[in-house]
């Protein structure tokens, strides 16, 4: 059996969803027309896989459970989710992985402004957000720990791999960007290096699970060098304030 | 450098007929005001670093410590006061922005103050609380438009989920990492015992307090600290905090020295980094985007929890408020531009927002006015320092109060103004071990239910006199207020007429 969303209101499809997933791992949801909240607060374990466009929110607080989406998102996808898997086929709008704190989210296309915004890891939880195409401005605002890819794959002539702003207030974590980075749109406070031995092997399993979901050539891929965004220090406003 | 000369504040005054050099005054002060002389037969006192905090004061076993103003005269100057001078001096010497602690000390009116309430004379009787009942039982949430019912009586009605307080009086939100998990315990235990509610803030719910999960308020702030689905369903109510009324417009940022590994563990970061919230939700850039991020936790607790806004008073308090309630908030919290902080910009907390009772006043009188007042429960706070400040923010129109300045100082604090050093001596706002541990929550617990509970019978006193014997009858009942030299424009404002009409 699969849910059929429709044009109904997102409160009757989620009601579905949950009384699916009581007796099921996984769920199906066909013709989705921008339903809400999606996948909220998935326990791990279960999985729903959704086809059309899924609203906002999608899968807000997600607690370890796994989303296929095949269709694009829009805003606030994985909002401050806390673990779980996101495979986006397609794009998704503003504030991609708002404050998530584990797991992982792949979108196979482009992201709009301020995708991982306050990621940020702790202890063994570490957040990964790998984007297939471009990012929009202020990339990795207020970025506290995890790791962002951006691959830069199919870019149009002259399109830049993120907008302005990139990596604004970031104070953790670490941005790996394919081929050419703009410096213009790097904000001030921010560094950019080759990768570590370590850094290659982490970003090799992100890249090979990435062409392994969207069926890219990973030799293709990694052909083209890659850079690492990272902040200067992890305590940017340390000397902001004075006692009175 | 001679240049910059900031005169100290305070100078320590030690009886040395007194002083029996015990050393008490050295091991108490944080701020290292006292020591012993190089051979340890007597103890001095260097006054540069005295906050008036009092730890010396109140443990000098032989009570031989006083503490005095300095007052060292500058011409006389109604404009350039020395406070404005000394300031300049002070970022001029480290160009930082001027951070304090604790609410705004500058002398803006005080509308309790010029509020003043109703009693019954021969032809209402008043009510003596010690015989007859009387109900300060309060109950948040939102309330159906209309009742219906069956044949039987039973309502037909599906509730919006509700909180019953035995109390109108909560506590505010103050984060773990802000003040001590001691204070912050103190506060749940006498929250349990009072049947009433306290606040994690924005700091996460440390594991020492998942007991007192049912009187949490859990709060969901722009940094997300420590939200996960457990999180928001291990609450009563769950607070998403828009604005706080010590600095509308600016965000929480604890800084790296105060994340220690218990800090750490309730707010999910690692130890030693910044906390930043900033001012904005980044998901929120409107009413409709604030709709999204209530029925969001309405979606991951099951409807179960009531969601609440808390937005500072600003200037457009009344149409911000109409907004959150359309937006689907159950509560509304509207905080005051005198309520506390742990640390704020001072030019900020000293100059922006309004007073709470007018953002009060005119928020309820626009609910109403638009026919929406019952969909939401309306919660004041900044600064309430009396059960005399309740009963009048009730009868403007609150259905309950959030106090933390008051609790505070219950547990020991002074208003010395210097939360934001980490190094209260009292063990509240700090994380250093040596003074947490000053402060036990098995003692202070009891403190801080016996001021509620003294507010608790003073609220019933007050009631009973102007011959109400619900809470519920005086709420918005603006009759029972009389204003005392305001003009006719605050009048208007807060709905009530001048004392004599």
């Amino acid at each position: 059996m699969s849910v059929t969303a429709g044009l109904r209101r997102y409160a009757l499809v989620n009601d579905e969803i949950k009384k699916e997933l009581l007796s099921k791992n996984k769920a199906v949801v066909n013709d989705v027309n921008g339903q809400r909240y999606i996948g909220c607060a998935l326990d791990k374990g279960k999985t729903i896989e959704i086809h059309g466009t899924a609203g906002n929110d999608l899968a807000c607080y997600l607690n370890g459970g796994k989303i296929l989406l095949y269709g694009n998102g829009q805003d606030a996808v994985g909002n401050t989710m806390g673990g779980g898997e996101i495979i986006i086929h397609g794009h998704v709008g503003d504030a991609l992985g708002y404050g998530m704190r584990d797991g992982q989210i792949y979108v196979r296309d482009n992201v709009c402004c301020r995708g991982g915004i306050h990621m940020k890891e702790f202890k063994d939880m570490k957040p990964v957000l790998v984007i297939g195409s471009s990012a929009g401005s202020f990339l990795g605002e207020y970025m506290a720990g995890g790791t962002i890819v951006l691959l830069g794959l199919h870019l149009s002539p002259n399109e830049k791999i993120f907008g302005t702003h990139c990596a604004s207030g970031m104070h953790g974590g670490k941005i790996f960007v394919r081929g050419h980075v703009p410096a213009e749109n790097i904000s001030p406070n921010i560094k950019v290096s080759s990768l570590t031995a370590d850094d290659k092997k982490e970003l090799n399993a992100y890249v090979k699970k990435y062409c392994s979901c969207f069926g890219e050539d990973i030799e293709k891929v990694m052909s083209k060098p890659f850079y690492k965004l990272t902040p200067v220090t992890s305590r940017p406003y340390s000397n902001l304030y004075t006692s009175f | 450098m001679p240049v910059n000369y900031i005169p100290r504040r305070f100078t320590v005054i030690r009886d040395r007929d007194l002083c029996i050099s015990c050393g008490a005054c050295v091991r108490q002060c944080s701020n290292e005001c006292h020591s012993f002389t190089e051979d340890g037969s007597s103890v001095f006192s260097n006054s540069n670093s005295c906050v008036a905090c009092h730890r010396c004061v109140d443990l000098c076993p032989t009570g031989a410590l006083r503490i005095e103003k300095y007052v060292c005269d500058y011409r006389e100057n109604a404009n350039w006061t020395p406070q404005y001078q000394q300031e300049i001096c002070r970022q001029a010497e480290t160009g930082g922005v001027l951070l304090s602690g604790m609410g705004t000390p500058k002398p803006y009116p005080i509308y309790w103050d010029k509020i003043l309430l109703n009693a019954s004379q021969v032809t209402n009787p008043s009510i003596d609380p010690l015989r007859e009942p009387m109900e300060i039982r309060t109950i948040l949430g939102s309330k159906p438009e209309k009742l219906t019912v069956e044949k039987k009586g039973k309502s037909t009605v599906k509730m919006p989920p509700q909180v019953v307080l035995e109390t109108p009086v909560m506590f505010s939100a103050m984060s773990f990492g802000s003040i001590s998990l001691n204070a912050q315990k103190s506060l749940a235990m006498a929250a349990k015992n009072l049947g009433t509610l306290f606040n994690t803030g924005e700091g996460g719910l440390h594991p020492d307090l998942l007991d007192y999960s049912d009187c949490a308020v859990v709060q969901v702030a722009s940094g997300r600290f420590g939200v996960h689905k457990d999180y928001l369903n291990n609450s009563r109510i769950v607070e998403i905090k828009i604005g706080q009324g010590a600095k509308p417009g600016i965000g929480g940022h604890l800084p790296g020295e105060k994340v220690n590994t218990e800090v750490s563990n309730a707010r999910m970061i690692p130890e030693g980094s910044d906390a930043i919230s900033p001012a904005p939700h980044h998901d929120i850039y409107s009413i409709e985007d604030l709709r999204q991020l209530i029925w969001s936790i309405k979606q991951a607790t099951g409807n179960e929890k009531p969601v609440s806004v808390k937005i500072a008073a600003v200037h457009n308090v009344a149409a911000i408020a109409s907004g959150c309630a359309r937006a689907g908030a159950d509560i509304i919290v509207i905080d005051g531009f005198r309520g506390g902080t742990g640390a704020a910009p001072v030019r900020i907390r000293d100059n922006v927002g309004i007073p709470i009772e007018l953002a009060l006043a005119a928020a309820d009188q626009r609910l109403r006015d638009e026919g929406i007042r019952s969909r939401v429960s309306l919660v004041a706070a900044g600064s309430f320092r009396c059960s005399a400040d309740i009963v009048k923010a009730i009868a403007l129109g609150a259905d309950a109060c959030y106090c933390a300045s008051a609790p505070l100082i219950a547990m020991g604090c002074h208003m010395c103004q210097t939360c934001n050093t980490g190094k209260c001596n009292w063990g509240i706002a700090t994380q250093r071990p040596d003074l947490t541990k000053r402060l036990n929550p098995e003692i202070m617990h009891e403190r801080v239910e016996n001021l509620i509970n003294a507010w608790n019978h003073e609220i019933k006193e007050i009631m009973g006199g102007m011959g109400i014997n619900s809470v519920d009858s005086l709420r918005g009942n603006r009759m029972m207020l009389r204003g005392i030299g305001l003009n006719e424009k605050e009048l208007e404002i807060l709905g009530i007429m001048h004392a004599g009409e």
